[in-house]
């Protein structure tokens, strides 16, 4: 960073810029002129810090003061008080929820101190439209390694030694992918990034492009340096705006630099790079139906073999990363194997980002060892369940995956402990639930998806999970037997023995595993017509207890159906017949008086 | 879609687009977003002109159009309003969101209001899970979200 004394990050993020923290930039830079301190103090717009939850973020260096929810209006306090004269803003400091302390400084958050951060290093440290940021941390120094001292074969068992494994969902050995794509001969290779990242509730991908996408980049051309690939292709959704416009103002720098394009560094290698865009189809996140997508067809995938490795693009050998994979690289090649492979599990290796959500007090993203439990991801860095409920699963792996439950809460996270617990790893979407959370009503909603993004080549998928969808609805609305639960089990398993793809063969996980784990939760369904969790509509049953009701009408005026009757004053009755469960007197009652089965 | 008559215009851009592409069908993604871009959506007799001038059948073009959700052969709304159905959004809350929506616009997922002002639709995660639930009016994001903030946010639409 250039000489001032104090800079103020300001977190560039989709969520932050939500929460107008573009236009707290705007009015931290005018309040810092208007008190003459301009030479002294610079405002920066940076990637994710990744605590989300308390938005928009604006942390003070070199102090480390980490101010939440600040609004433009707060910007002239901070300037005066604490870039003026030094004393912090006490009111907009974290408070720990737990010791309702203020913490002056972020290296004592808790929703820090566990974690580790390769993939995320630069993420709400540098200005990501800016390369002179990047290359003052080390930016393009793991290119210039590379180029100058090591040959491919090398390269490439650095990245083996390390361990480093797909984070984009497999978990296939990344090393071992570039020595398979190297070896095959061929007049042009392709690099690929995969940043189609379609699963809901993951945004770790869209967070290390906004917030770091030198990285991508830098990493892309050394994975060409090794496999003998002169282009880069980055697949990336339509529906990231920011982190497309981030990636090209990117790539002219590096083209200005000399870091793409021929000769870089003067070494004789050439690559070049271009981007291509996703249009919304999750399955193009499987290799083969991204590589169909990128020369213009629907994303329909290929039977393996061929893997890409031997044919991908326009028929030539592409070796094809997630950008979390992609990363992690130029850390391993600065740090070296060893280091690298220090952190973690035996099988896992390093850190994996998680996409916190869901009925969690820290939301945000984290990166964490390999080998972490839930419990510490939970209750220490997402700081418990929101409002004091009880703790019911965890959703991860997305629509492929798996639900953990209580159980699984000490169980150490990696790749084959959670394959083994019946969910996976994913792109690393983390979603709470609490018992509020009806798990057939969230088994459903993933079927939905699956169902829409199903590309309906083969049929296991495209009428297999329709099926599955059906009869879910089927118990959800009351109608369902224990045949269905056990018709939902056999069909599940069918398709994953016969889908076609790595989408297909996963897509019952969330049925499977939520049966497995909560078949009480599906029997009260289809025995007694009940919802445990409260959730399902059809099977709720709304009652006004009599007690409580004050005879106020609130509820008879919300009513939309006139479902409601009694006397002012007077207990009132809810008609089980002509009611429609939607929930308006629920919400409307100041008495909780409205009881819900 | 019989009220969309194509224009010369559109024929000039469309035709513009794709010889930026050089008229590779490897780069259908490309121009379609982009003339979806210029024209709002994607009507029959578009996309048989982009067949036209890449060479390639109506059918290709069509099974691009309508396999990638981002592309809509019908127009959106002058302020399109998205939900978010990602998960994170759709533990908070985000179906109450829709019905609430449904409700005041008398519209349908998918539909657009009669005075054309607003269409509604649901798309999968926009990121800001932090904010759950979410939706964008345009390319504006509201978060933290409850039925009762809708006919507000909505009113202050003109």
């Amino acid at each position: 960073m250039a000489s001032y004394k104090m800079h103020l990050l300001v977190c560039g993020g989709t969520g932050c810029r939500a929460s107008e923290s573009a236009k707290i930039v705007e009015e931290l830079s005018v309040e810092i002129k208007r008190v003459g301190l301009e030479n002294d103090a610079q405002v920066l717009t940076t990637g994710c810090f990744g605590f989300c939850e308390k938005g928009p973020i604006v942390k003070v260096v070199p102090d480390n003061t980490f101010y939440t929810q600040v609004k433009p209006g707060d910007c002239k306090e901070i300037i005066e008080e604490h870039i003026l004269k030094g004393r912090k803003v006490k009111r907009l400091l974290y408070e720990d929820p737990t010791t309702k302390e203020h913490i002056e400084d972020s290296k004592h958050m808790q929703f820090y101190q566990k974690q580790i951060r390769i993939a995320l290093r630069n993420c709400g440290f540098i200005d990501p439209e800016n390369i002179d940021e990047y290359i003052a941390r080390d930016g393009y120094s793991a290119l210039a390694k590379v180029l100058g001292e090591y040959t491919p074969q090398q390269t490439i068992d650095i990245i083996k030694k390390s361990g480093l494994r797909g984070r984009g969902g497999g978990g296939f050995p990344t090393g071992l992918k570039w020595e398979i794509a190297s070896k095959n001969k061929a007049d042009q290779k392709y690099v690929v990034c995969n940043a189609d990242e379609g699963d809901p509730g993951a945004f770790m991908d869209r967070s290390i492009l906004e917030g770091d996408p030198h990285s991508i980049i830098e990493a892309m051309a050394i994975c060409g340096y090794s496999i003998g690939a002169t282009k880069g292709i980055i697949y990336i959704r339509a529906e990231y705006p920011l982190a497309i416009s981030r990636l090209k103002v990117a790539g002219r720098q590096c083209r200005a630099y000399g870091l793409l394009g021929k000769d870089i560094m003067g070494t004789g290698f050439d690559f070049e790079l271009e981007l291509r865009y996703g249009a919304g189809a999750f399955v193009c996140g499987e290799e083969t139906a991204l590589i169909r997508s990128m020369e213009g067809f629907r994303g329909e995938p290929t039977v393996k073999p061929p893997f890409p490795a031997e044919k991908g693009y326009m028929g030539k050998p592409t070796n094809v990363n997630n950008v979390e994979t992609f990363a992690n690289v130029p850390a391993i090649i600065l740090k070296g194997a060893d280091w690298f492979s220090s952190i973690g599990t035996e099988k896992s290796k390093g850190t994996k980002v998680f996409a916190l959500a869901g009925k969690i007090n820290n939301v945000g993203l984290i990166e964490v060892p390999m080998g972490i439990t839930l419990r510490e991801v939970i209750y220490e860095i997402g700081g418990g369940i929101k409002g004091g409920k009880k703790f019911k699963a965890v959703q991860t792996g997305g629509p492929s995956g798996g639900c953990l439950t209580e159980k699984h809460l000490d169980v150490p996270i990696d790749y084959d402990n959670l394959i083994a617990a019946g969910s996976m790893m994913g792109s690393g979407g983390m979603i709470v639930m609490d018992e509020d959370d009806c798990m057939v009503a969230v088994a459903k909603f993933y079927l939905e998806f699956t169902v829409e993004e199903s590309c309906g080549k083969c049929a296991p998928c495209r009428v297999g999970n329709k099926r599955l969808h059906e009869n879910l609805e089927k118990i959800c609305n009351g109608r369902g037997t224990t045949e269905d639960v056990e018709y939902l089990k056999n069909l599940g398993k069918v398709i994953k023995d016969t889908a076609l793809c790595g989408l297909g063969q996963t897509s019952p996980n969330p049925v499977l595993s939520t049966i497995e784990h909560f078949y009480d939760e599906y029997l009260a369904h289809v025995t007694e017509r009940r919802c445990p969790a409260g959730q399902c509509k059809a099977l709720k049953l709304y009652t006004i207890i009599a007690d409580k009701c004050t005879g106020c009408t609130a509820c008879v005026r919300a009513c939309p159906v006139a479902a409601i009757t009694g006397e002012k004053r007077q207990p009132h009755v809810i008609d089980a017949e002509k009611c429609i469960r939607c929930g308006a007197c629920f919400d409307k009652c100041k008495f909780s008086a409205i009881h819900v089965q | 879609m019989g009220a969309f008559k194509i224009q010369e215009c559109h024929l000039k851009s469309i035709a513009e687009i794709c010889t930026y592409y050089k008229n590779d069908p490897g780069d259908l993604i490309k121009i379609l977003y982009s003339v979806q871009k210029e024209l709002g959506f994607l009507p029959e007799d578009v996309q048989r002109e982009v067949a036209r001038i890449l060479k390639i059948s109506v059918a290709r073009v069509y099974g691009v159009v309508s396999f990638y959700s981002f592309f809509t052969m019908t127009p959106k709304g002058k302020y399109p309003i998205s939900v978010c159905m990602g998960t994170a959004c759709y533990v908070r809350g985000a179906e109450k969101i829709v019905d609430e929506l449904k409700e005041q616009l008398k519209i349908k997922v998918g539909g657009v209001t009669e005075d054309g002002k607003f269409s509604l639709d649901c798309l999968r995660c926009v990121g800001a899970c932090g904010l759950a639930p979410v939706m964008l009016i345009g390319e504006k994001v509201y978060g933290r979200l409850e039925p009762s903030l809708i006919k507000d946010i909505l009113d202050s639409y003109e």
